[in-house]
């Protein structure tokens, strides 16, 4: 290897080539561009003219410089060019080992990393060498050598494993491994060395590679304070760096998206930063994930959240039976309606009630408990559970809390209640006082239409202040909590019904409501029931931190699913039975370690400039420049004009090329950018114009017909309708939007293959969202008997689609009035039956037979007319195929113009048409 | 057979269907044919250059297939109007009748030329009209001699150039090697271009010569070009041709 600055050469002796290119020069120089030969009768006249510019017959010296060029070109590009040649790999005997970690934490950069991979490949390969290229991520790695450039292939299809890499298990299978040369370690810096570096560094030289920018990880996500909480963990000693903690879910159409975004800026010595996200209950209870977004993007900066982070479940029960029938006044009637869109409601029987294992505890004036419900209960607040109890007539008259303090109460309670603002009370009902700052509805607005009649009071107590979240304007608590344990319970002195108070009624209730249940601890309930179930993966994540269903992927025993994730148990989404579990990589909110390595182990970032083998530059430069030389030769020698344009746009083809290949080079991700702004433009024609579509069949001949018949029907409607079509599109039903279009033609050929998965899922939502397909199976004047033979072919191809029940289209249907009276409709032949939607049967309405065509479209339209043959016009406005004989041919014509425009017509207007019948009876009717 | 109306005669079985006169017939019930007086037939001697520079252009349709066109159809016309036609260059008498055409096309299509020029010449005692095709591109030093011994031959004769549209034109640049058609002859013109107006010059004196020669001998001389139809050049000939048996 030789270099010359930024550029090498790997057989640097072929340079001396070019000290022939002066010998060249002076050969070159003698002979001039051989002269054109022409035959040419008029030579006889040609004798005794003098060719006035004679010039001595040499080689131009442009022409001169332009081969050598080629030449020296060619030599340099033979040589072998590299752009920053990597130094040459010491001379080491033995094999190269390459570890790669290929864990969680390589995924941010692992473009990155087999880039650099690759370059040492390179290398290997140059020098010959062998190579082993082992991720300590996988489960069973390959130990053998192989030459360096088998592994290219193997590299591309490592993908960064959703687990840490197990470096323990590695070093101690390196004894099985034959000869090592030296070894480099592509680290991701973070975890236990495990004697790795000591292991390799006992079979021959080790280079460590770490990354610039460890990875970050998410810690598990929790609730605490109806927030939404998670920590952005590091290893110690990272930058300032700029994050975005992702939260994705379904959204209410089901489709999975980001839902919130926060972003949050790390200060360097952070290593597990809180972060905490509001969001609206109902959409915390479809949130899916967290994950960090790109750049660090991986399985360990993902976190899945199961049922712990799902919707609070909340047991009401209400004291003693509801007598009464109506539900307006029953107990739970109130929380029932307020808490069923934020939560899952369960309505146990008190004693049964701790079974259901809810969140939140809502007794409604219940005032007796056995001893067991209360030691229970109250170990289960005591545990983290939320027990909100309302207020009654039952607890008013139970001597309940009154003496001492009941456990399940937060408060002392006094003897009977009050009642205020009745017949026979001297007060006036109470409004609320402002809620204190601070306390559990602090925010919540007050609304001035809330008055309390009845209430129980709570005893002065020296605490009640602290305990009242809600007091009345004199004072007097309304709401009053205790927390006990790690849980809480909270009283409401009023009923859950209008009965004491207007509270029930407002809207500040169901924000009380709300509040309640986002403070709710979720409760440790999921890591207790791990073991002894086996756990199935209903979604895994990769390295990268993409979610993908688990198939193929065994179940895991619950013991496992404590330990970390690993080959055999890889993060993700477990269930077993009804319960889920979300398994991720980090277990707790602790800061991630930085990779320690011994002293004195030779390290270093990845290779900042890329190699690069200019060999192909050179040659194709050389190529370039042949051609130039081939055009300035045909100038000299006066042959160019004919030559000119070939020439010319040879040129341009060289160049379009270069483009591509630039352009091929680039990121791969633009192409999908440019899918989109390709469809664009068909996009904005479509939905700017009402346009009538064809499905392409592939059968040019076809195609041609459907287009030409859409345009001829685009005509005839646009002069007789109000209906003016731009030129029909052809939809490719593969690949294209159908949203935009009223209506489908789609000829069936035999040589059409039936829509794959994905078509037929946008054919049938394009179906069900008021879209409608004719299928046209050409083929009537084939019939034998009832049936074509495309028959068989559209079953093929309409067989996988969401197609109701058929029938003939009836005399009465729309379609035979909705522009023209049609009673037949012909194409280019003639006579076989028309299908639609099967309608109800036909009732009697005003003794007018009167259909009721399930207020919509039929979605299909099938017959085999070959309607398009009869609409289709060429660019005139001429007809292209005959139809029928003479007069009754044009007339069978017309009637398939018009059925195409009684078509339209039915697409566009529905059945509005059918009501239109009815006008003149409701007319007739008013005007009485 | 001249054109002068001689007499019409009743058709007999055997009458070319062309010959019947059918203005005369349609008058009564039976079939005329109009019979002209007779005339003295005249020799025409046709002489098609069998030279190598009528293989010219190499692609396409050449000088020399037009000039053997022009020549059958003229031999045809003659022929039917009751001249006697013959060959001067592959030697062939005077005839006449439609044995005589199927022998010149013959002769045409057969022959072998072999040198870069040849001029035109009457073979030797024969009189009559000589009609030479030629590109007349031969050098001064054969073609002066050679109109100057016709002309001292009292001959009559009829001259048709015929040439090609890039013989006329030189449309050629750069560096060019020229060569006859055997490749006897050479010229290297290092711009071909700048040759155009020295040449172009040098075609129209040849054509003003030939011109003035015609003129003073009392023949024709008209030029033609290959991508012109044939029938322009035939109808000139015929024309002449008439014009010389008057």
């Amino acid at each position: 290897m030789m270099s010359f600055g930024a550029i090498g050469f790997v057989t640097p002796a072929l340079l001396a080539a070019l000290l022939a290119l002066p010998v060249l020069w002076w050969l070159l120089r003698a002979t001039p561009p051989a002269p054109v030969r022409r035959a040419f009768p008029g030579i006889s006249l040609l004798f005794g003219l003098k060719d006035t510019e004679r010039t001595p017959a040499r080689t131009p010296w442009w022409l001169l410089v332009l081969r050598m060029a080629v030449l020296a070109l060619a030599i340099l590009g033979l040589a072998g060019p590299l752009l920053n040649p990597a130094p040459a790999p010491e001379r080491a005997d033995g094999p190269l080992l390459i570890v790669m970690d290929g864990g969680w934490a390589s995924a941010p950069d692992w473009s990155a990393r087999q880039g650099e991979v690759r370059q040492i490949l390179d290398r290997a390969d140059r020098a010959g060498r062998a190579v082993h290229l082992i991720s300590l991520s996988d489960a069973a790695p390959d130990l053998a050598p192989r030459a360096a450039a088998d592994w290219a292939g193997v590299l591309d299809t490592i993908r960064p494993a959703g687990w840490a890499p197990n470096r323990a298990a590695f070093a101690a299978r390196l004894d099985e491994m034959g000869d090592i040369g030296a070894s480099i370690w592509i680290s991701d810096g973070l975890g236990e060395a495990d004697n790795l570096v000591e292991a390799l560094s006992a079979r021959g030289p080790v280079e460590v590679v770490l990354p610039e920018d460890l990875a970050l990880a998410l810690a598990p996500a929790m609730f605490e304070d109806g927030q939404l909480v998670t920590h952005i963990l590091r290893a110690p000693g990272a930058p300032v760096q700029e994050v975005s903690v992702q939260v994705i879910g379904t959204d209410a159409a089901g489709i999975e998206r980001v839902l919130d975004q926060v972003g949050q800026t790390l200060a360097p010595g952070d290593v597990a930063t809180r972060v905490a996200i509001d969001l609206p209950l109902e959409l915390r209870n479809r949130v899916s994930r967290l994950s960090l977004s790109a750049p660090y993007k991986s399985a360990g900066a993902t976190v899945l959240t199961d049922d712990a982070l799902q919707r609070r479940r909340i047991a009401l029960v209400a004291g003693g039976r509801s007598g009464e029938a109506q539900s307006l006044t029953a107990p739970l009637h109130y929380l029932r309606t307020a808490l069923q869109p934020v939560a899952e409601l369960v309505e146990p029987p008190l004693a049964e009630v701790l079974d259901a294992s809810p969140d939140i505890v809502m007794l409604a004036d219940v005032a007796n408990f056995s001893a067991e419900e209360r030691s229970g209960l109250e170990d289960w607040v005591r545990e983290g559970g939320l027990l909100v109890r309302f207020a009654g007539p039952r607890m008013a008259a139970s001597a309940t809390g009154q003496m001492v303090r009941d456990s399940l109460l937060p408060v002392r309670l006094r003897e009977g209640g009050r009642s205020l603002g009745g017949a026979m009370s001297w007060g006036d009902p109470k409004r609320l006082r402002p809620f204190p700052q601070g306390t559990l509805f602090d925010g919540l607005d007050l609304p001035e239409d809330v008055d309390v009649v009845s209430q129980v009071m709570a005893q002065p107590d020296p605490d009640l202040a602290d305990r009242t979240l809600v007091a009345l304007e004199d004072g007097t608590p309304l709401v009053t909590a205790r927390d006990e344990g790690r849980g809480r319970v909270i009283l409401f002195h009023v009923t859950a019904t209008p009965r004491w108070s207007s509270l029930p009624l407002s809207g500040l209730f169901l924000q009380m409501l709300d509040r309640i249940a986002r403070v709710a601890q979720s409760g440790e309930r999921g890591e207790v029931g791990l073991e002894g179930a086996i756990w199935t993966p209903e979604r895994v994540l990769d390295g990268t931190g993409e979610v993908m269903d688990a198939d193929r992927i065994a179940g895991v025993a619950g013991a496992r699913l404590a330990q970390a994730p690993g080959p055999d148990a890889p993060p993700g989404l477990y269930r077993a039975g009804v319960r889920g579990h979300a398994y991720n990589v980090m277990r707790d909110a602790t800061a991630l370690q930085r990779l320690d390595l011994p002293a004195g182990t030779a390290t270093r970032s990845y290779t900042v400039r890329a190699e690069r083998d200019l060999t192909g530059l050179f040659l194709s430069g050389a190529m370039l420049v042949l051609m130039l030389d081939i055009l300035a030769t045909l100038a000299l020698g006066g042959r160019l004009r004919p030559a000119a344009r070939a020439g010319l746009s040879g040129l341009a083809v060289l160049f379009v090329m270069g483009a591509q290949d630039v352009q091929a080079q680039n990121v791969d991700t633009q192409a999908v950018e440019t899918q989109a702004v390709r469809d664009d433009p068909r996009a904005i024609y479509a939905t700017s114009e009402t346009v009538l579509a064809y499905v392409r069949t592939g059968d040019a001949e076809v195609d041609r017909i459907s287009r030409a018949g859409l345009s001829g029907l685009s005509l005839v409607l646009a002069r007789r309708t109000a209906i003016e079509p731009a030129e029909p599109v052809a939809v490719d039903i593969e690949r294209d939007e159908l949203a935009f279009y009223p209506m489908l033609y789609w000829p069936v050929t035999d040589a059409q293959a039936p829509p794959g998965p994905e078509a037929v899922a946008r054919i049938n939502t394009y179906l069900r969202t008021g879209g409608m397909i004719l299928f046209d199976t050409r083929d009537t004047h084939l019939a034998v008997g009832a049936e074509g033979p495309g028959n068989a072919q559209l079953r093929r191809l309409a067989g996988q689609l969401d197609l109701p029940p058929l029938e003939r289209i009836p005399p009465d249907h729309v379609m035979t009035r909705a522009f023209y009276l049609l009673d037949d409709f012909p194409g280019r032949y003639v006579g076989a039956p028309v299908w639609a939607e099967a309608s109800f049967a036909p009732e009697d309405v005003d003794g007018v037979p009167f259909r009721n065509l399930n207020d919509g479209v039929s979605p299909v339209i099938i017959g085999g007319n070959d309607w398009a043959s009869a609409w289709a016009v060429d660019d005139l406005g001429n007809f292209i195929r005959p139809v029928g004989r003479g007069v009754t041919g044009e007339r069978q014509r017309e009637m398939a113009l018009r059925f195409g425009v009684n078509l339209v017509m039915y697409v566009m207007t529905g059945n509005y048409k059918s009501d239109q019948v009815h006008v003149p009876a409701l007319l007739e009717r008013l005007g009485q | 057979m001249g054109e002068e109306f001689w007499q019409y005669r009743q058709a007999i079985p055997g009458d070319a269907a062309g010959a019947i006169d059918w203005r005369r017939s349609g008058r009564s019930d039976t079939a005329f044919v109009r019979q002209t007086e007779w005339s003295a037939a005249q020799t025409v001697t046709l002489n098609v250059d069998p030279a190598l520079s009528m293989d010219y252009p190499e692609h396409g349709e050449s000088k020399r297939t037009r000039a053997a066109v022009l020549a059958c159809a003229l031999s045809l016309l003659l022929v039917r109007g009751g001249e006697r036609v013959g060959l001067a260059a592959p030697d062939l008498p005077p005839g006449a009748g439609r044995g005589q055409v199927d022998r010149i096309a013959g002769l045409l299509s057969g022959m072998t030329p072999y040198e870069d020029y040849c001029v035109p010449a009457m073979p030797d005692g024969r009189r009559g009209l000589l009609v030479a095709l030629s590109d007349f591109l031969a050098p001064d030093a054969l073609l002066m001699p050679a109109l100057d011994a016709l002309a001292a031959q009292g001959q009559r004769v009829v001259l048709l150039q015929i040439t090609d549209e890039s013989e006329e034109t030189f449309p050629f640049d750069g560096r060019t090697e020229f060569r006859s058609m055997s490749g006897a002859l050479s010229f290297e013109a290092e711009r071909a271009r700048a040759l155009r107006d020295g040449y172009r010059a040098k075609l129209a004196a040849r054509r003003d010569m030939l011109r003035a020669r015609s003129r003073s001998a009392g023949w024709s001389f008209a030029t033609h070009r290959v991508q012109e139809p044939a029938s322009r050049a035939l109808l000139w000939l015929h024309r002449v041709i008439e014009g010389e048996r008057r």
